[in-house]
C-alpha cells in the first residue's frame, strides 16, 4: 500500500510543480503559443496527410482520403519501371554530385583561409557567394543560355574545330550539367560553415605547432583540419541524409522530356504524378493520382530519414560529433 | 613565418585558384550583360562571348515597354515585405522562449521544432493542405504563411538570444519591465544583427521563389516577377508579346530573356555587396554553437 501511493505521488508532484512552473512563466510560454500552432498545422499536419499513401484521396475536401487500401499504392510504384529510373537516377546524381563536391568545398575553404590579404580574401568570398542568392529561375535560365547552341560553350568548341553539342537535350549531359551548376552556385557558400569554424580554433594549437616546425601544409592537415572535424562530420552527416533528395526546383526547370532518362529524379516523379501539368508548366503529365504521389514521397522521406539517423548514429561512434 | 620557396610557390598556386573561381563566377552574369545589349543577329550568330555586339538598349525598351512586368515586380515586392514582416516577427517569437534554459518545456519543443528539419510532409501533403484543406489557394497567404517559419532560422535566432548576456535582462527587470517590455525594448534592439541576416534571408527567398506561385496562383495577375521570368526563359509567353515580327517564332529571343533575368535579379545583384555581411554573420552566430 505504501509502495503504491509512493509510486502514484512521484508522478503527481512531479506534474504539481511543472504546473506551478508553467503558471510561473506563462508570459514566456505565450510566445510560443501560435508559431506551435502554425507548427501543428503547415509541419506537422501535413507529415500526417501521409496516411492517403494508404487511403484513397482523388482530391476533394476529405483530406485524409475516403477508402483504406493498405500498401496498393506501394506496390503500384514498385512496379513501376519510371519509378525505378527516377531512383536509380536520384541516387546516381545525389552520390556523384556529394564525391564532387564534398572535397572542392574543403578544399576551396582551406585555400580560402590560406589569403593573408584580408580585402582579398573578403572579395573572393563575397564574389563566390553571389550565385547562392540568385533564383533558381535565373540559374536555369543562365545555364541554359551558356549552353545553347549559340552561346558561349558551344561557340568555343566551334573555334576548337569541335562539333556544337545541343546539351540541354542530350541525356548523357544531364549529370555533368546538374553538377556543375550545383558547384557553381553553392562552392562559396558551402565554405561559410568551415570558414566559422576555422576562426573558433585556437591560435595557440598553430602556434605550438609551428614551433615543433610543422609546415603551412602540416599546419593545415595537423590543426585546421582536426580542428573542423565536428563541422565536416556534420555537413556529412546531413549531405547523407538529403541523398534521396535532390535540387528538385533546378531540375524541373532544367529537364525535359528529351532528358527524363537521366534527370528524372523522385521529386520530380513525385511532381508529375501528383500536380502534373495542371499548374501549367511544360513537363505536362496526367497529375491528380495524388495518393500515389503521397506514397512514393513517403518512401523518399522515410529513407532519408533512416539515412541521416545512421549517418549521425556512426558518426558519434567513430567521432563523437553530431547533430543530436 | 619564413617564406619558403615552397610557400610561395602555393601562394601563387592559391592566386590563381581563386581567380579563377572568381572569374567562373562572374562569367554568367557579364554574358548575359552583353548578351541582353547585343542584337538579335549578332547572338544567334554566336558573336557575343564578353562585350555587346552591335550595341543596342532595344530589349530592355522592350521588357521596360511593358505594364506587366512593372505588375509583377510591384506583386514580387508586396509579397517580399509582407512574407518578410510574418516570417521574421514569427521566428523571433518562437525563438525568444526556446532561448529561455529555465523553461522546462523546452526540452519538449526544442525536438518538436527540430524534428521538421529531418522529416517534413513531402509535396503532395503540403500541396492539399494548402489548396484544399486550407483553401488558400489564388491566394498570397499560400506564398507566404506555409514557409514562414523554419526550424533553421529559429534555431540561429535561439542561438543568438542564449548569446546575450543575462545581466542586461536582470537589470531591466529591476527596473520593472515585464517580460513583453524586456522583449521589444531589451532583447529585441539587441538582436539587430540576426535580425537582420532573417530580413534578408526571407526576403531573398520570396524574392526568388516561384515555385509556390506555380503552384497556387492561377490568376496571373497575382504572379510574382520570377514566375513571369520562368514563363519568358521557357516560352511559354506568347513570342509577338516581345517584338516578334509574327507569331511563327516560337522562341523568345535570347537577348529578351537574359534581359529580363537581369532586371529580376537586379535588386539582389546590386544590394548584396552591402548587405553581404549580415548573412555571413547570421550563419557564424549559427554556427558557433550549431
Amino acid at each position: 500500500m505504501a509502495a503504491e501511493e509512493q509510486a502514484l505521488q512521484a508522478p503527481r508532484s512531479y506534474r504539481n510543480s511543472l504546473w506551478k512552473h508553467v503558471r510561473k512563466e506563462w508570459k514566456l510560454y505565450s510566445f510560443i503559443v501560435i508559431p506551435v500552432v502554425y507548427f501543428l498545422v503547415f509541419k506537422y499536419l501535413p507529415m500526417l496527410g501521409n496516411i492517403i499513401a494508404f487511403r484513397k484521396y482523388r482530391g476533394g475536401p476529405n483530406l485524409f482520403g475516403t477508402e483504406w487500401v493498405g500498401l496498393h499504392y506501394f506496390r503500384m510504384f514498385m512496379k513501376d519501371p519510371t519509378f525505378w529510373r527516377a531512383f536509380y537516377n536520384n541516387l546516381f546524381l545525389s552520390i556523384t554530385y556529394l564525391i564532387v563536391r564534398f572535397p572542392l568545398t574543403l578544399i576551396f575553404a582551406l585555400l580560402l583561409n590560406e589569403i593573408r590579404k584580408l580585402r582579398l580574401k573578403k572579395f573572393v568570398q563575397t564574389v563566390s557567394y553571389l550565385p547562392h542568392f540568385m533564383s533558381m529561375v535565373i540559374v536555369a535560365g543562365m545555364v541554359k543560355e551558356m549552353l545553347s547552341l549559340t552561346g558561349p560553350i558551344n561557340s568555343l568548341l566551334g573555334n576548337l574545330g569541335m562539333e556544337k553539342i545541343p546539351f540541354i537535350t542530350v541525356p548523357e549531359w544531364f549529370p555533368a550539367i546538374y553538377i556543375g551548376s550545383g558547384i557553381w552556385q553553392g562552392l562559396g557558400w558551402g565554405t561559410i560553415l568551415y570558414l566559422a569554424a576555422m576562426t573558433g580554433i585556437n591560435t595557440d594549437l598553430y602556434e605550438a605547432a609551428r614551433v615543433d616546425g610543422a609546415n603551412r601544409f602540416r599546419l593545415a592537415w595537423h590543426v585546421t583540419i582536426p580542428g573542423i572535424l565536428p563541422t565536416i562530420m556534420t555537413l556529412l552527416i546531413l549531405d547523407i541524409g538529403g541523398i534521396m533528395g535532390s535540387n528538385f526546383e533546378k531540375i524541373l526547370l532544367l529537364y525535359n522530356p528529351l532528358t527524363y532518362e537521366t534527370a528524372d529524379v523522385i521529386s520530380t516523379y513525385v511532381y508529375r504524378m501528383g500536380i502534373g501539368g495542371a499548374s501549367g508548366g511544360s513537363n505536362g503529365a496526367a497529375g491528380g493520382n495524388f495518393s500515389f504521389a503521397t506514397a512514393v514521397g513517403l518512401f523518399e522521406g522515410i529513407i532519408g530519414l533512416i539515412l541521416v539517423t545512421t549517418a549521425n548514429f556512426i558518426s558519434k561512434k567513430t567521432t563523437k560529433s553530431s547533430l543530436w | 613565418m619564413k617564406a619558403t620557396p615552397s610557400y610561395r610557390a602555393f601562394q601563387v598556386f592559391n592566386a590563381l585558384v581563386m581567380t579563377l573561381v572568381v572569374l567562373l563566377t562572374l562569367y554568367p552574369f557579364v554574358y548575359l550583360v552583353a548578351q541582353s545589349f547585343s542584337s538579335e543577329a549578332a547572338v544567334y550568330a554566336g558573336k557575343v562571348s564578353f562585350f555587346p555586339v552591335e550595341f543596342t538598349t532595344q530589349t530592355y525598351e522592350l521588357v521596360l515597354g511593358k505594364p506587366d512586368f512593372y505588375r509583377y515586380y510591384g506583386n514580387t515586392i508586396m509579397y517580399a515585405v509582407l512574407g518578410t514582416l510574418i516570417s521574421v516577427t514569427a521566428t523571433a517569437v518562437l525563438a525568444y522562449p526556446l532561448s529561455k534554459e529555465k523553461l522546462r518545456l523546452n526540452k519538449f519543443f526544442i525536438p518538436f521544432v527540430l524534428f521538421t528539419m529531418y522529416f517534413s510532409g513531402g509535396l503532395i501533403p503540403n500541396y492539399v493542405l494548402v489548396a484544399q484543406g486550407l483553401h488558400l489557394r489564388d491566394t498570397i497567404w499560400a506564398l507566404i504563411i506555409p514557409g514562414a517559419i523554419s526550424a533553421f532560422n529559429v534555431i540561429l535566432v535561439k542561438t543568438f538570444f542564449s548569446s546575450l548576456p543575462n545581466e542586461v535582462e536582470e537589470a531591466a527587470t529591476v527596473d520593472g519591465l515585464g517580460v513583453y517590455g524586456i522583449f521589444t525594448r531589451i532583447t529585441l534592439p539587441l538582436s539587430k544583427p540576426i535580425l537582420a541576416t532573417m530580413v534578408l534571408f526571407s526576403m531573398v527567398a520570396i524574392w526568388n521563389d516561384w515555385f509556390s506561385a506555380s503552384l497556387f496562383l492561377q490568376s496571373k495577375e497575382k504572379w510574382p516577377v520570377a514566375l513571369y521570368l520562368r514563363q519568358i526563359i521557357d516560352s511559354a509567353v506568347n513570342s509577338t508579346e516581345f517584338g516578334a515580327t509574327d507569331a511563327s517564332y516560337a522562341q523568345i529571343a535570347a537577348t529578351i530573356k537574359s534581359s529580363a533575368m537581369l532586371l529580376t535579379s537586379l535588386p539582389v545583384i546590386c544590394i548584396y555587396p552591402f548587405v553581404q555581411r549580415y548573412f555571413v554573420q547570421g550563419m557564424m552566430i549559427g554556427a558557433v554553437k550549431g
